[in-house]
């Protein structure tokens, strides 16, 4: 391996960099790698609604007249919010929810059987995409569908 | 984790390696499989046969093991998301004063959601 380094030409190593902001757009990512980026965003999207997330906890649980209050927020609204916002909203949660759960069941399948070779990422990837969307939007249409809603 | 404490401050600390963040690695993954048992839980018991009302949501949060399985999941959300949320500012916020204060209001926010859920638990 010494002596063919003699013979060959020196070749310019390439330089991997961060890519700049603006080439987020144009820049065109594997199944993996979306499924790495929206898990991330997912969860980031989660922690900013934790607190809708306890509040639906807290006024579900807390008594009947609270109960009634919280379906009725989402059929008439609240916050000035309309009904069908905090539905899309909820569906937009679920869905995050739901994508959250499969990208990182993905992980710990990944991690226990070290399944890191590209066929399985990328196949993986697809599923985690598309089961999650399904689900997603088999509940979203009970969300919206369904009256009297729950 | 003795060997790796004796050298984790002063000169001679290791800033890079396997181990680093190993525990928090596993805490989030452990913590993660908890809310996955949490979350399939909380589905089968809305799939048994029964209308879903008022009554029966409550009654399945008022039952013993889904009361401790709720606390072990809310502890186990302000520790993954601690771990999430530390990570995406590391990874995306470089001046140290803001990442700093950034991640103090993570605490924050995360500890006071807890809080607030833990309190709706202890009421039912």
């Amino acid at each position: 391996m010494v002596t063919s380094l003699k013979e060959q030409p020196l070749k310019r190593q390439t330089v991997y960099r961060n890519i700049h902001i603006t080439q987020i757009a144009s820049y065109r990512l594997p199944p993996a790698g979306w499924v790495s980026i929206l898990h991330r965003v997912s969860g980031a999207a989660m922690f900013l609604f934790l607190p809708f997330a306890i509040w639906m906890f807290d006024s579900s649980l807390g008594s009947e007249g609270s109960y009634e209050q919280f379906v009725d927020v989402f059929r008439n609204g609240a916050f000035g919010l309309p009904g069908w916002f905090i539905r899309l909203a909820t569906f937009g949660l679920l869905w995050a929810y739901l994508f959250h759960f499969c990208a990182g069941l993905r992980h710990l399948w990944m991690d226990a059987t070290h399944s890191v070779g590209l066929q399985f990422g990328r196949i993986s990837a697809v599923v985690v995409m598309a089961l999650s969307t399904i689900v997603a939007f088999a509940l979203g249409a009970k969300l919206f569908l369904s009256s009297p809603l729950f | 984790m003795a060997d790796t404490m004796a050298t984790s401050f002063g000169s001679r600390r290791i800033v890079v390696g396997a181990h680093y963040g190993l525990r928090d690695w596993l805490a989030q993954r452990i913590t993660s499989v908890m809310m996955a048992i949490f979350t399939v839980a909380v589905i089968a018991q809305l799939l048994t046969p029964g209308a879903l009302d008022y009554y029966k949501w409550s009654a399945m949060f008022s039952r013993q093991w889904m009361k401790v399985l709720t606390f072990v999941t809310i502890v186990s959300l302000l520790y993954h998301v601690w771990v999430g949320m530390r990570d995406i500012w590391m990874d995306y916020v470089k001046p140290v004063s803001v990442r700093l204060a950034l991640q103090v209001a993570t605490i924050a926010w995360l500890v006071g959601c807890a809080g607030w859920a833990i309190q709706v638990l202890w009421r039912l």
